[in-house]
């Protein structure tokens, strides 16, 4: 039996934004993300901003930053790609510190074939960005590998992504 | 014969009395704009990462609710990222005009057409993306009328301003981005609303 099924790690990781006090959620949606997107839309410290792409969100933290509020990105991994330039021409050419949880897929048990070329080039594209990568595959460790990230972005105005991977939020089922 | 006003003269007219104005610009031409009328601890530049000013601005304009937000970019940079209207319309942000310097074109490359002089109207796509309160501006008082709206108006606002074609020249501001990320961070920090001019 899968942990993820007797730990709420999405609740997890939800007390660790409210701790670190990061209070803006841009997100693209995702099946893996649901249940922390919920939680975050009912927080009354948190806004949550739903982008028409990842990309957006680049720029959004990077904006929030300036005026002192800290935030991270919700995405998938194909979101990844639509990230790039944003990534090295914003984020990295001026140091934003730049927090991102990304669910995976294309992994282990994919049902979808398009979906692995994406998943398999998201920890090099990141790590080609400069972005730190962290995985997170075990639900009672990744409250605190999203600590950790989060305070390694925050600290030290850093790139980090968290790949919470389907071990974790398990398989697309298509049905089946 | 009737001709659109210069993009340096709607700059200045937009920062006229800027108070505590917080600025950000797009990347290329609009970045020259807001460095012809001096250097300011309250303003970004952009350099790079075409198509996200706005959104930049709106991640400002929700860190900062109390203080007003206003973004200056061009047509390309603008087209580059319309989902960000949709996103500015659903956050609905009192406090964050956005200005579009449309020269229909892309100025930086050689002055290709843009879509917006070729049937794209930006001010029709972003009022359909569910920003309300929209208009192309054709002139330079209805700029100043703009201006007062962005100090005083609830938000969010839009104004596509029609600007003259050909180069204004480049006026180029720092260049470092962590530097000027930084002076930006403490300016607002130090000022906490109460800078003027």
């Amino acid at each position: 039996m899968n942990t993820s099924n007797v730990v709420d790690w999405p609740a997890e990781i939800h007390s660790v934004l409210t701790r670190l006090e990061i209070s803006l959620v841009a997100y693209v949606p995702d099946a893996g993300h649901r249940r922390l997107i919920e939680l975050c839309i009912a927080s009354e410290g948190m806004r949550t901003v739903p982008l028409t792409s990842e990309e957006e969100g680049i720029g959004l933290l990077a904006g929030a930053w300036l005026g002192h509020r800290r935030g991270i990105l919700l995405m998938q991994s194909s979101g990844v790609g639509n990230c790039v330039n944003a990534i090295a021409s914003i984020t990295q050419a001026c140091a934003f510190p730049l927090l991102m949880l990304v669910a995976m897929r294309g992994e282990e048990g994919e049902k979808n074939p398009w979906q692995i070329p994406m998943g398999r080039t998201t920890a090099p594209v990141f790590r080609a960005l400069g972005v730190s990568v962290a995985r997170a595959d075990d639900a009672g460790s990744v409250g605190l590998t999203v600590d950790a990230m989060a305070r390694r972005a925050f600290d030290g105005n850093a790139a980090v992504g968290v790949l919470l991977t389907q071990r974790l939020i398990g398989i697309k089922s298509f049905g089946k | 014969m009737f001709s659109l006003p210069d993009r340096r003269m709607v700059i200045a007219e937009l920062l006229r009395d800027r108070g505590d104005l917080l600025v950000v610009s797009g990347l290329g031409g609009t970045t020259w704009d807001l460095a012809s009328i001096g250097d300011h601890d309250l303003n970004f530049y952009l350099w790079g990462g075409m198509g996200n000013a706005v959104p930049m601005a709106l991640g400002l304009a929700l860190a900062q609710p109390n203080r007003r937000v206003l973004v200056v970019t061009g047509d390309g940079e603008m087209l580059m990222g319309l989902g960000a209207f949709a996103t500015v319309a659903v956050q609905n942000p009192t406090n964050l005009a956005i200005a579009v310097i449309d020269n229909e074109r892309y100025g930086e490359t050689g002055n290709q057409l843009s879509h917006s002089a070729l049937g794209s109207d930006l001010t029709v796509i972003a009022r359909g993306a569910g920003i309300k309160n929209c208009s192309t501006l054709t002139e330079l008082s209805a700029v100043g009328s703009f201006r007062d709206a962005l100090h005083t108006t609830i938000g969010p606002i839009l104004g596509v301003i029609k600007v003259a074609a050909g180069s204004a020249g480049m006026v180029l501001p720092p260049r470092d981005g962590v530097s000027v990320k930084h002076r930006f961070r403490h300016a607002l920090f130090c000022t906490k609303g109460r800078i003027s001019n």
